[in-house]
């Protein structure tokens, strides 16, 4: 029978058709099984690629610490350079410990209040690739710990810009008494507007890609709060006259504007949180291109006004140039860059030749930091390229592109709401510190040096010692010239000695 | 003994020296200094002020000899300390000082002998 021959036949190759079956089955499911273990690995790299970025560049942005202790250091006169980097220590060490117990709460952290402010996230522990309820930098891959220190080390620069417009004559006390609310609370509050998904960022659709306002404007504008409460140097301003008072070391500030620069390749293409959309690469391009323009125009500006090429003046406008593409860098192109970069090298020489005559501020903090900051990030109202808004999800294009001023408009309204907020809040905060514990050194500790005066050492001993190389008595070593008294200036036994 | 104390300018120093030495001026003592003369200082820019350098530096050059070959220390060093063939205003000043007294601390001689050192000049230099 043809149907039990086929049979047979189907039986006695049975074991064939089974082998050849399971071939079918294996080719089918194997390629599959490849590909979702392929899928995972590839995630598992972003997610590691991203990681890797977000703490490689936050590193980066950490390093900038040195940049300003440099730049400060520079700028300052020989008898105050040891406060500036005792200072810059000790509140990055204040602010890590601020930020992590409500700062970052308060700037990223889920269930704001009224999208004004943060509201979860308080005390942040963290476990191996951990995450946390963070809705606006949710799109990045990198665990939260990794996030915390990225934003962390923004709000460190933030507070180092505080102080350039203060150094010289600033208490050390107040470093810590501003830096820790500062840390807290006022960076946090602009930080959520306009990093942390607040009503500026998520309603207004205000840009600021890297932080021109959150970090920049905010550090300059507390600069400026407290600087009016504080006053001048002695001798800054004399009959009318504003006097010029040299800092001691310009290899050492360009050295720090050279580290600002390197670290600035942390600060923007960092932001992206992100390394596997690759859009960094087109940052660090942009980043680079208007701290070029803005150096140069600097270089030109003053030499059109002076005659002279100063060497801090090339500096302010790189760095200027550099605060300036921070609020546009994910948003625009090239060409813009180098006018936005050159404008505020523009900006700088004329803000620092205008401001000095009012406002004693060494470093030209508030020019650098301050108006292009407040131009950096109007800028974007004029260049953002409208492929990179929708790209970043923030607003929309520039004038130059679609014509319209509402993007312009969105960020003339962040500028200034941020300056308003940072500044009641600052300049009331350095009230009550000055109404308290003083915001001043006395003037005989001023013209002394803090050095000597606050840390009772020298930045340069060698330079103050009445003899390098010499050998030095301890101070209650008895002495055998009778004209000397051996106490302290001030002590009853001398009062008395005098009287008789 | 006389003293000649000379301000002159840092880049003149060696030449100064080689005048000293081909003299057979035992000793030198040489000070920095700041100063101004007639000029009172010139004016430079620190962003974008303008400063006045009231006072500049320059060295400070002194050395201790026998009174008979000052005249010819003074003119040689003159001529050292001057820039170019006619000098420029700013190349400093040479005063003559009398003194009273030497003391050679090592041995505690007196007088102009701590300051003789003729040899030298003959080692032509």
């Amino acid at each position: 029978m043809p149907s039990s021959d086929l049979r047979i036949a189907l039986s006695k190759r049975k074991p064939l058709f089974l082998i050849a079956a399971g071939f079918a089955f294996l080719a089918g499911v194997i390629p599959l099984a490849v590909a979702a273990d392929d899928n995972t690995a590839t995630q598992a790299a972003g997610v590691a690629a991203d990681t890797v970025w977000v703490i490689v560049t936050g590193c980066l942005v950490m390093f900038m610490q040195a940049g300003f202790a440099m730049l400060e250091v520079g700028f300052s006169r020989m008898k105050n350079v040891g406060t500036v980097v005792a200072k810059v220590v000790t509140n990055l060490s204040v602010s890590s410990i601020a930020y992590w117990a409500v700062g970052f709460g308060f700037a990223f952290g889920a269930g704001g209040i009224f999208a004004v402010i943060g509201g979860s996230g308080f005390f942040p522990t963290f476990s191996p690739g951990s995450q946390m309820n963070l809705p606006a930098i949710a799109g990045s891959t990198a665990p939260a710990a990794a996030k915390w220190f990225f934003e962390f080390v923004f709000c460190a620069v933030s507070l180092a810009i505080v102080w350039g417009t203060m150094i010289e004559r600033t208490k050390f006390i107040v470093y810590i008494l501003f830096g820790v609310p500062f840390a807290a609370l006022i960076y946090p509050l602009i930080s959520h507007q306009l990093f942390g998904g607040g009503f500026l960022m998520a309603t207004l659709g205000s840009q600021d890609f890297a932080g021109s306002t959150v970090v920049h404007l905010t550090g300059a504008t507390a600069g400026l709060a407290g600087l009016l409460l504080l006053g001048p140097r002695i001798g800054k301003y004399e009959k009318g006259r504003s006097n010029a008072i040299p800092g001691h070391n310009m290899p050492l500030a360009q050295l720090g504007v050279l580290i600002l620069w390197f670290g600035w390749f942390g600060f923007n293409p960092g932001s992206t949180l992100n390394a596997t959309n690759l859009h960094f690469a087109d940052i660090v391009v942009v980043t680079n291109l208007a701290a070029a323009a803005g150096a140069v125009a600097a270089l030109a500006t003053i030499y059109f006004i002076t005659k002279t090429m100063d060497v801090g003046m090339i500096g302010n406008g790189a760095i200027a140039a550099l605060v300036a593409i921070t609020a546009p860098s994910g948003y625009v192109e090239p060409w813009a860059a180098i006018v936005i970069g050159a404008v505020a090298g523009v900006i700088v020489v004329v803000g620092v030749l205008v401001l000095d005559k009012v406002l004693d501020d060494p470093v030209g903090a508030l020019p650098a930091h301050g108006l292009a900051g407040i131009w950096g990030t109007l800028s974007c109202g004029l260049f953002t390229v409208p492929a990179l808004a929708k790209f970043n999800g923030v607003g929309q294009g520039g004038f130059f592109y679609t014509g319209s001023l509402h993007q312009l408009g969105a960020q003339a309204i962040a500028v200034t709401a941020s300056f308003l907020t940072v500044f009641v809040l600052s300049y009331s905060l350095f009230w009550i510190i000055k109404k308290t514990v003083g915001l001043r050194v006395s003037a005989r500790e001023e013209m002394e040096g803090l050095d000597i005066s606050e840390h009772g050492m020298w930045g340069y001993p060698e330079s103050f010692m009445p003899v390098p190389g010499g050998v030095y008595r301890q101070a209650d070593t008895p002495t055998v010239n009778p004209l000397r008294s051996p106490e302290p200036v001030g002590s009853p036994a001398r009062s008395e000695g005098s009287a008789a | 003994m006389k003293m000649v104390m000379a301000i002159i300018r840092h880049e003149r120093l060696q030449e100064v020296q080689d005048v000293l030495d081909e003299c057979g001026v035992s000793g030198v003592t040489v000070t920095e200094v700041k100063g101004c003369g007639a000029q009172r200082g010139y004016t430079e820019k620190y962003r974008g002020a303008s400063v006045h350098i009231s006072l500049i530096p320059r060295l400070k050059v002194e050395a201790v000899m026998q009174a008979e070959i000052v005249k010819t220390v003074v003119d040689k060093l003159a001529e050292a300390a001057r820039t170019g063939d006619h000098g420029e205003v700013g190349d400093g000043k040479i005063f003559v000082i009398d003194v009273e007294d030497a003391v050679r601390i090592r041995t505690g001689e007196h007088g102009p002998a701590t300051v003789k050192h003729a040899e030298r000049a003959m080692w032509g230099h």
